[in-house]
């Protein structure tokens, strides 16, 4: 990375230039205020930059080396299992009886796609210990959604009206932010000294008004909570569900199934567990997995292979919750999973978790004398360690650690969260590091837990740009270039 | 068994430095009873040669764009995507790393999206963009929630029945269970009457919705249906094609307080639906309000210019159960690759898209309507695609046009069963005179066949 | 307004009685542990408060808080200068950046309410 900052788009931009991607025209001319109405015609062009195309391509690519990824870096970030992303599956995702698929050709002409996303169905399943299967919800998030959703059309169908989502104060912001949006109150479950769920507080709140209770195991703080039999015990005892929010199934891939802890509905991050890219923040996909009697709820269509062996949508879903998206699903994400899995089979599915897990607790076990990790010295694909004795001893803040880290040239951990340990560094290494790599970033920890305090604060020094002042984005907020012409450029 | 790097050796290492006689061991904590004795029951494993031979040979059994020609829409479209969009945003830099939290490892990222946001609002003419949604369905209903929000009302949207049926039914979805009543204008002849919009706005309605062209390529009097919106204190929403700015007014001139789109067109693959991109403009005033991830510019400790993640607290990983919406991964790499479809266009690039797409369509529907036994079916203005009625079975006369080398067109009976005689046909630049009046041909082969 | 003649809650309100009028703010603890203060959301004239309820959210760049009603009442006035400039209230957190005023429906509730010293050391022994 060298010390330019590049210009933008709009400041490279000069009258006049251009590419030349687009063809003449061969239909007759003939004037467009005879085709559109002149009052909706724009009276100018739309003011883009000008640029030719060897202008773009060194923008882009210059923009691209201001990044880490983890085609370049490690990439420990808690919670996002930034694993390697195939090439092999990138490739095969751009194949042209892919890639250029339409959403509403005939199914005459979309076997090929139909048969992986219904075998892809039921693997999902399969993995999930559950019976039913959506590919419809584009992220986790909006798989939480939909998923809540089933649950409160099941609820409705069956004459009960429950008002209480219970969520664990580990989890993930979206459980309540889609509990919320699905119509429910959303209640906190405090976690016990383990960093699992406080069984009395749960147990106090969870009545018959609990539709759902949203469980993250392995939870955020990298422990699997053994509880979670008994809860979905009791949960099922009062007519209520048990929801897995699947963010941490790299942990227990083949391994244990949700369905056979007592989970009745899921999602899936396939972006997370089954290696899709992660985009620079997106796409994801959120497929959603539930038992048999809430299959009837779920999102609809659903691919179906009718008994002449020609694969079918199947909308004729009365009781179907109807859709959250437009189209099928994020199918280029789908594809990466399902290419991605296909190339495990089931001993390399385990042999994920295995890995994952070992990388975790060997990682922490590099560590742990300098960096605590309140809630024990097993994890499972992640952990969660404190630098609340740094920040108190030595001024050294988990915030200065990730920009440190940056400096030895590595991605930072997720800082922060979860809320309940302070000065939290979230490390979830994945199962495709080396012992190499994982032994480089714990001793560049170490290094960073020995540093002169006062040189932490000042960094990170090796990139084009050391700590933005976030308050002042904040406060007074610049969210487009200001001198970008607002004004059309004339025709 | 590849990705993983682990030897035996380092297994045997890394196990003694934990403690733990087997990596069996480091499960305990889940219990014996949910343990799965056996292994998934999923297909044995692939290598690359052979997974690449699985999954060509899965491609080719479908029939795409690439080996019909393509006159399908409804939302997607066949335009060209120039090389430079798969070349850029194919490095790995930009597709392997994530959300930028960590700014200094992220410049890349948050300059491409604080471009985006720059472009989007230039291109709709609003004030601000977010960093992308998940798609032009999804983006109507976070455009009601939001509009929920700035005006403190909940009792109804408004949305006009020519708008695209899918996201009318991801709106009903995602409010189905917060006491929001969604009033669908029913269309009338392709396009809804603006006094029929009018006449349902009432003093609790937060937001009117109207897409521009609509469903059926048709262009509204959107002007007139977002006055009286705003008249009636009511946010205007306007659903727009990113194309159709080429050539028609963009939102903000005719005064919506938001516009959002499917950006699929803009760069980014068919991919049989998805993923796609969705976009979000708005007024400044909103901004707090606005769901998803924003970038803002700002200086860094030695006062020079840089990009950031802002104005975080809306979103759920603070305001949890309070957050503007649930979302949180969304759609970056398509963002990106719209970024840079525009930057290649360009202004002009842009019009030349719009305008070829607009005079193809109306060549296309003169040729149409010439074949005997399909007609126009709306006598309204449109952009690139219209609806014809044939006078025989649309589905079996599409068949046979299938058969003659083209995804002919979208039945549109399978959102409007009354509609089952009529065909949406939308036409891009990408379209040749040639193919257009081969279509007309086959069109007239195919209805033949099927009286026949 | 003398910090000392003001009473607290522990969720870091304060309030000062005058007559019927109770003046509601946030204590300087409470801004301090909030850092770089970006906005505040304050109710409208004629808002019905509940004790122990919202009455408002202020956010910092990576938190948001509750501002916690101490009394039932209604609000009477509202503090336009720090809903336009939060950093009224980081600066003078007792005099000018006062956040409402509010009827009180039962001053019983306001006798209940911590003295400086009992909130003082509530807040030392909260940051331990």
């Amino acid at each position: 990375m060298n010390d330019k900052a590049p210009r933008l788009l709009f400041e490279k931009s000069r009258p006049g230039r251009g590419t030349d991607v687009i063809p003449r025209s061969d239909v007759p001319d003939r004037p467009l205020d005879s085709l559109l109405p002149a009052s909706e015609l724009a009276s100018n062009l739309v003011p883009l930059p000008e640029l030719g195309e060897l202008d773009v391509v060194r923008h882009y690519t210059r923009l691209s080396q201001l990044n880490m990824a983890i085609d370049s870096h490690f990439y420990p970030l808690g919670s996002c299992t930034m694993k390697y992303n195939p090439k092999r599956n990138e490739r095969l995702a751009s194949l042209p009886g892919l890639a250029s698929v339409h959403p509403y050709q005939d199914e005459s002409t979309l076997q090929g796609i139909l048969e992986l996303l219904y075998d892809l169905q039921g693997i999902l399943g399969e993995i999930a210990g559950l019976d039913a299967v959506s590919l419809q919800p584009a992220a986790g998030a909006q798989g939480e959604l939909a998923a809540l959703l089933t649950a409160a059309a099941y609820f409705r169908d069956r004459g009960e009206k429950r008002t209480k989502v219970l969520i664990p104060d580990s989890a993930h912001g979206t459980n309540p932010a889609s509990a919320h949006l699905a119509g429910f109150d959303a209640v906190t479950i405090k976690s016990d000294s383990r960093g699992l769920v406080d069984m009395a507080d749960f147990m106090s709140k969870h009545d018959d008004q609990t539709a759902v209770f949203m469980i993250t195991n392995p939870n955020t703080v990298g422990r699997f909570d053994p509880q979670v039999v008994e809860i979905a015990r009791a949960l099922h005892d009062r007519g209520s569900l048990l929801y897995l929010d699947g963010a941490n199934m790299n942990a227990i891939l083949g391994v244990v199934r949700p369905g056979d802890m007592g989970v009745d509905l899921m999602h899936y991050n396939p972006h997370k567990t089954f290696s899709g890219p992660h985009g620079g923040g997106g796409p994801g996909a959120g497929p959603i997995a539930v038992r048999a009697s809430l299959a009837p709820y779920l999102p609809a269509p659903i691919v179906v292979k009718r008994s002449d062996g020609v694969f079918a949508l199947d909308y004729d879903r009365p009781k179907s919750i109807g859709r959250t998206r437009s189209f099928f699903g994020n199918v280029g994400v789908l594809v990466r999973a399902y290419c991605y899995i296909r190339a495990q089979g089931p001993e390399g599915l385990r042999r994920i978790a295995e890995h994952a897990v070992l990388n975790a607790n060997y990682l922490l076990a590099l560590i742990k004398e300098e960096y605590p990790v309140p809630f024990g010295d097993r994890c499972m694909h992640e952990f969660v360690a404190s630098a609340r004795g740094l920040a108190r001893d030595r001024g050294i803040r988990a915030f200065d650690i990730a920009k440190g880290l940056i400096d030895r040239g590595f991605h930072p951990p997720t800082v922060y969260f979860p809320l309940i340990v302070s000065e939290a560094l979230m490390i979830e290494p994945t199962e495709c590091e080396s012992r190499e790599t994982l032994e480089e970033f714990a001793r560049a920890l170490l290094e960073i837990a020995a540093e002169d305090p006062e040189k932490l604060h000042e960094a990170p020094v090796t990139t084009p740009v050391c700590r933005p002042d976030e308050v002042a984005a904040a406060r007074s907020p610049i969210l487009i270039h200001p001198e970008a012409s607002r004004a059309g450029i004339e025709r | 068994m590849a990705y993983i790097l682990n030897t035996d050796d380092d297994v045997a290492l890394m196990l003694r430095r934990i403690g733990a006689g087997s990596i069996d061991e480091l499960f305990a904590a889940a219990p014996e009873s949910v343990r799965l004795k056996r292994l998934l029951d999923v297909p044995p494993a692939l290598g690359e040669l052979e997974l690449t031979s699985h999954v060509t040979a899965i491609a080719a059994r479908n029939v795409g764009a690439d080996s019909r020609v393509c006159f399908l829409g409804g939302g997607a479209y066949d335009h060209f995507i120039p090389a430079v969009v798969d070349q850029l945003a194919g490095r790995g830099e930009f597709y392997t790393a994530y959300t930028p939290y960590q700014p200094e490892a992220s410049q890349g990222t948050l300059q491409a999206i604080f471009e985006y946001q720059t472009l989007v609002a230039r291109l709709t003419g609003l004030d601000v963009s977010n960093a992308s949604l998940y798609d032009g369905g999804s983006a109507v209903a976070e455009a009601a929630l939001m509009a929920r929000g700035v005006t403190g009302r909940s009792g109804r949207i408004v949305v006009a029945g020519s708008a695209h049926p899918e996201s009318i039914q991801v709106l009903k979805t995602y409010l189905a269970n917060l006491e929001t009543e969604i009033v669908v204008v029913p269309q009338r002849d392709g396009a809804v009457e603006v006094s029929e919009v009018a006449g349902a706005i009432d003093s609790r309605t937060a937001a009117v919705i109207v897409q521009q062209p609509n469903f059926f390529g048709v262009i509204e009097d959107v002007s007139a249906i977002v006055a009286a919106a705003r008249k009636a204190g009511a946010i205007a929403v306007v659903s727009f094609d990113p194309i159709s700015l080429g050539l028609l007014r963009r939102p903000g001139d005719y005064g919506a307080d938001v516009a959002v789109a499917e950006g699929q067109c803009l760069g980014n693959p068919l991919a049989y639906g998805g993923p796609y991109l969705g976009m979000m403009a708005c007024r400044e005033s909103y901004v707090r309000k606005m769901p998803g991830r924003i970038v803002g510019q700002t200086v860094d400790h030695h006062g020079k210019r840089c990009w950031v993640l802002t104005l975080q607290t809306r979103e759920q990983h603070i305001r949890r159960e309070k957050a503007t919406s649930n979302i949180c991964t969304n759609q970056g790499l398509l963002a990106l690759r719209a970024s840079i479809y525009l930057a290649t266009l360009g202004p002009r690039g842009l019009a030349r898209v719009a305008e070829l797409s607009t005079r193809k369509a109306h060549y296309a529907a003169e040729r149409l309507a010439s074949v005997p036994g399909l007609s126009l079916a709306f006598d309204r203005p449109f952009f690139k695609e219209f609806v014809v009625r044939c006078s025989v079975d649309a589905t079996s006369v599409l068949a046979e046009v299938g058969r003659r080398g083209f995804h002919g067109g979208v039945a549109l009976k399978r959102f409007f069963p009354e509609m089952e005689d009529s065909i949406l046909i939308a036409v891009t630049e990408k379209r040749t005179r040639d193919e257009i009046d081969a279509l007309a041909v086959a069109y007239d082969e195919s209805i033949r066949a099927v009286r026949s | 307004m003398k910090p000392t003649d003001l009473r607290f809650t522990r969720t870091h309100e304060w309030v000062y009685v005058d007559g019927d009028v109770a003046t509601i703010g946030v204590s300087r603890f409470a801004v301090d542990q909030l850092t770089d203060l970006i906005v505040i959301d304050l109710p409208e004239v004629g808002r019905k408060l509940s004790e122990g309820k919202s009455f408002g959210e202020i956010e910092s760049v990576k938190a948001v808080s509750d501002l916690y009603s101490p009394i039932d009442g209604e609000v009477i006035e509202v503090n336009r200068a720090v809903a336009a400039d939060v950093q009224i209230l980081a600066q003078d957190p007792y005099e000018k950046g006062w956040l409402i005023k509010a009827k009180i429906a039962d001053p019983a509730q306001v006798e209940k309410m911590l003295d400086h010293d009992a909130y003082q050391k509530a807040i030392a022994e909260e940051s331990h």
